[in-house]
């Protein structure tokens, strides 16, 4: 149980990352669910990286254990993607909020469905 | 040192410079040349790449010199050679075409973003096609997504922002899924070279991490490709994107997908795995002829042209995973060469419905969209554009002459050698849906009246029937001169079922 | 916040020692922990302290827009260069080794000019997205 203890941590983010992403409304906290999802992923890779005594991959005569760095590098990576995509995520929801004036998923469709009956009814005599 | 050996580099580096040059020279039209330029040459290179497997087989290049299980390798075999053919080919039809296009449906002061964008659009679609490394793989698609949302959400319909907010949500749970996958593939290969992982996972096939990396994957590219049920991001997306965009995205960025869904399967995991011990064929199956007949069904019910071809792609898709399920040569082949035949078909029908919302389109603001109250008696004043759609319509039916016949012909083929023969009758009774909804274009366009109090408008401007029209000629040619998409689709599937264990 | 004594003083002290530290982590890249990324940042958070006390209209009199979309779209130029730089010495596209007549010392080069690009790109970056966040806030009031 403690040896897979960053597992269960894992799958907790992701889980609970997953769920905020499709039970909330409000486009901020999807966001921040979709961030923790991401970060999840960050533990699924640095995790088996790390050796216990390890030390930094820098080749010395005094150490003979090393973690892995590639983990590292990858996920650094992924965390420019992560930051990148929360951006333009961030941007939409400011877009979104000046054009509809609402950040609730719900209430951006009944206005997107008000005017599509709109429409309809202007178009009717057609 | 000759060029000719960093073609590979070259392929994705020139567009991916395009793009900053375009940030940094702020004018359009200069943007517009550089980036236009980036893509012709693109698609130079990858002609010439494709000549250069077709005749001396797969090439690997090694990015800053290191021996591939440790540094990025990038490979070319005859299935990406095929594919970056397709992306950058659409990229030179299309950017030549989007100048005359975003005039109207994008500010003036950021159209040099649109061009860089369209830039780093290229460069991702290029990376994920010619990679080898599983990582760089992830990386180059979070390039293409992202620059794919901004493209979205610079249409001028406020809808255009919901709808790349949407699939910016979908797109990043399909790409995180798609990390988990090669994270644990590298956990248990402990590297991340697709080669060097294809022949260390052939110990430990089956075994739970790996089971558990292929339905992640799977998950995480049908997000992305818009595989039926997870398309819900695809029609807003398609419908109020700026035409150019809907356009190129259409014809690539989910054919893209596939091709990293093909390249996984065949490559990595290995048929025997993913087709013979788990029941992917099967599900496949269903869910493929869910979307021929649920999508194609839908689609025959819009009332925005745009929305009735996105609808249409989802069903197409439905075409290319029914081709994988068969997993034989055949089924392969139709899938890959359903990729190309279907994007150029699929990218002419979005340009020419471009040419008529620039038309429609008076004012400086909203564009119109195309609904088919619009488009009443439209044949008569743009006949070009209408004809134009029909016969990529029947490419999309399948009708013999056109480059949809082909593919078809090859699933139904491969459907007969299995024995299937209600298969082959699920794929022409799909296809007469799809004439339902190229016959309602055909009804409204032609047969009807004009609305009364239209204004008169012309023909779409040159400039976007040219572009448009060279792919509907393609569309044509691929109908009579199969040798180029047969001939790639055939060897790439070999290729993959032969070195597939 | 422009008239708030303890934050101006404050403000000009450090702000000189974050953009020193960022260059400190930058060239320390080479050798241990740092780099361009987080050098990139640093400085960006450095201008975006300053944009917090000063108000964004000045920072953006001080380092303006053009020069910010300048920075991130040269970044990238310059590690693509170095790819290129690799070309033309005749090696693959990326590479070091070819860089120096001594492969270490051309490794060594190359990942100096890569980080170099990083860290302009990110912190122009940085900037711009505060840039257009802040701006966005000051519209809707």
């Amino acid at each position: 149980m403690i040896g897979h203890f960053s597992y269960i941590v894992t799958v907790f983010l992701m889980v609970a990352g997953l769920y905020i992403l499709i039970a909330c409304s409000n486009l901020i906290k999807k966001l921040v669910g979709l961030s923790i999802f991401q970060t999840s992923v960050y533990l699924l890779y640095i995790v088996p990286g790390k050796l216990v005594g390890g030390t930094a991959p820098i080749i010395s005569p005094q150490y003979t254990v090393y973690s892995n760095p590639l983990p590292h590098v990858l996920i650094l990576t992924a965390i420019v993607v992560g930051v990148a995509t929360l951006a333009l995520g961030l941007a939409l929801a400011v877009r979104i909020r000046e054009a509809y004036g609402s950040i609730e998923e719900d209430e951006i469709l009944a206005r997107d469905h008000a005017v599509i009956a709109t429409e309809a009814a202007n178009e009717e005599p057609l | 040192m000759s060029l000719a050996q960093h073609l590979p580099a070259l392929q994705v580096v020139l567009p991916l410079i395009s793009a900053p040059l375009a940030v940094l020279l702020r004018r359009g039209g200069l943007a517009f040349a550089m980036v236009t330029a980036a893509a012709w040459a693109a698609f130079a290179i990858a002609i010439a790449l494709w000549l250069q497997v077709d005749s001396s087989g797969s090439i690997s290049y090694h990015i800053g010199n290191w021996e591939p299980p440790w540094g990025i390798e990038y490979r070319i075999d005859r299935l990406n050679s095929f594919m970056l053919v397709l992306v950058s080919g659409m990229a030179a039809v299309v950017l030549p075409y989007s100048r005359a296009s975003i005039e109207r449906e994008i500010p003036r002061e950021s159209h040099y973003l649109f061009y860089a964008m369209m830039g780093l659009c290229m460069t991702g679609l290029l990376g994920i096609t010619i990679t080898g490394d599983a990582f760089n793989l992830f990386v180059f698609l979070e390039i293409s997504s992202l620059s794919t949302y901004v493209l979205i959400a610079l249409g001028r319909d406020r809808r255009a922002l919901t709808a790349s907010y949407q699939y910016l949500i979908m797109g990043s749970i399909g790409a995180t899924f798609i990390v988990i996958a090669i994270g644990f593939l590298y956990l248990m290969t402990g590297t991340l070279n697709l080669a060097d992982m294809a022949t260390k996972l052939s110990t430990i096939k089956g075994t739970r991490p790996v089971l558990v990396a292929l339905a992640f994957f799977t998950v995480g590219v049908s997000l992305k490709a818009a595989i039926f049920p997870l398309h819900q991001w695809l029609p807003n997306a398609y419908t109020y994107a700026p035409s150019a965009v809907t356009a190129f995205i259409g014809a690539t960025a989910t054919k893209v997908s596939l091709y990293a869904l093909i390249r996984f399967y065949f490559t990595i995991f290995g048929d025997s795995l993913v087709f013979e011990q788990l029941p992917l064929p099967e599900i496949m199956l269903m869910l493929s002829l869910f979307a021929l007949f649920v999508a194609n069904f839908i689609a025959i019910f819009q009332s925005n042209l745009k929305r009735l071809f996105a609808y249409s792609s989802i069903g197409q898709i439905g075409y290319i995973t029914l081709g994988l399920s068969f997993d034989s040569v055949h089924g392969l082949a139709a899938s890959i060469m359903h990729l190309f035949n279907h994007g150029i078909a699929k990218g002419a029908i979005f340009l020419l419905t471009g040419g008529i919302v620039a038309t429609l389109t008076t004012r400086q603001g909203i564009p119109t969209a195309p609904t088919f109250e619009r488009l009443a008696g439209l044949s008569k004043q743009m006949p070009l554009t209408c004809f134009g759609i029909v016969i990529g319509g029947l490419s999309l039916i399948g009708v013999p002459g056109t480059a949809g016949f082909i593919s078809k012909w090859y699933l139904i083929l491969a459907a007969i050698e299995k024995d299937q023969w209600w298969l082959a009758g699920a794929i022409v009774i799909s296809s007469l849906l799809a004439l339902a909804y190229v016959w309602r274009f055909v009804e409204v366009a032609y047969f009807r009246s004009p609305p009364v109090g239209q204004n008169a408008h012309g023909e779409a401007s040159i400039s976007l029937l040219i572009p448009a029209w060279l792919l509907i000629a393609g569309t044509i040619w691929f109908g009579f001169d199969t040798s180029f998409t047969v001939g790639s689709a055939l060897n790439a599937a070999q290729q993959l079922m032969s070195n597939s264990r | 916040m422009k008239n708030d004594l303890v934050l101006r003083v404050i403000g000009k002290l450090l702000i000189p020692f974050i953009l020193l530290f960022a260059l400190y982590v930058q060239f320390h890249g080479d050798f241990g922990p740092g780099g361009g990324f987080q050098a990139g940042v640093i400085i960006a958070a450095g201008i975006i302290f300053y944009a917090l006390i000063h108000g964004v209209a000045t920072t953006r009199r001080i380092v303006p827009d053009c020069l910010v979309e300048t920075m991130l779209a040269s970044g990238v130029l310059i590690y693509a260069g170095v790819g290129l730089a690799g070309l033309l010495f005749g090696g693959n596209y990326l590479d070091y080794f070819v860089l120096d007549p001594n492969p270490v010392l051309g490794q060594h080069r190359g990942i100096f000019w890569v980080e170099v690009g990083v860290a302009t790109t990110v912190s122009g970056v940085m900037l711009k997205i505060y840039y257009m966040f802040a701006s966005r806030s000051g519209s809707e009031d």
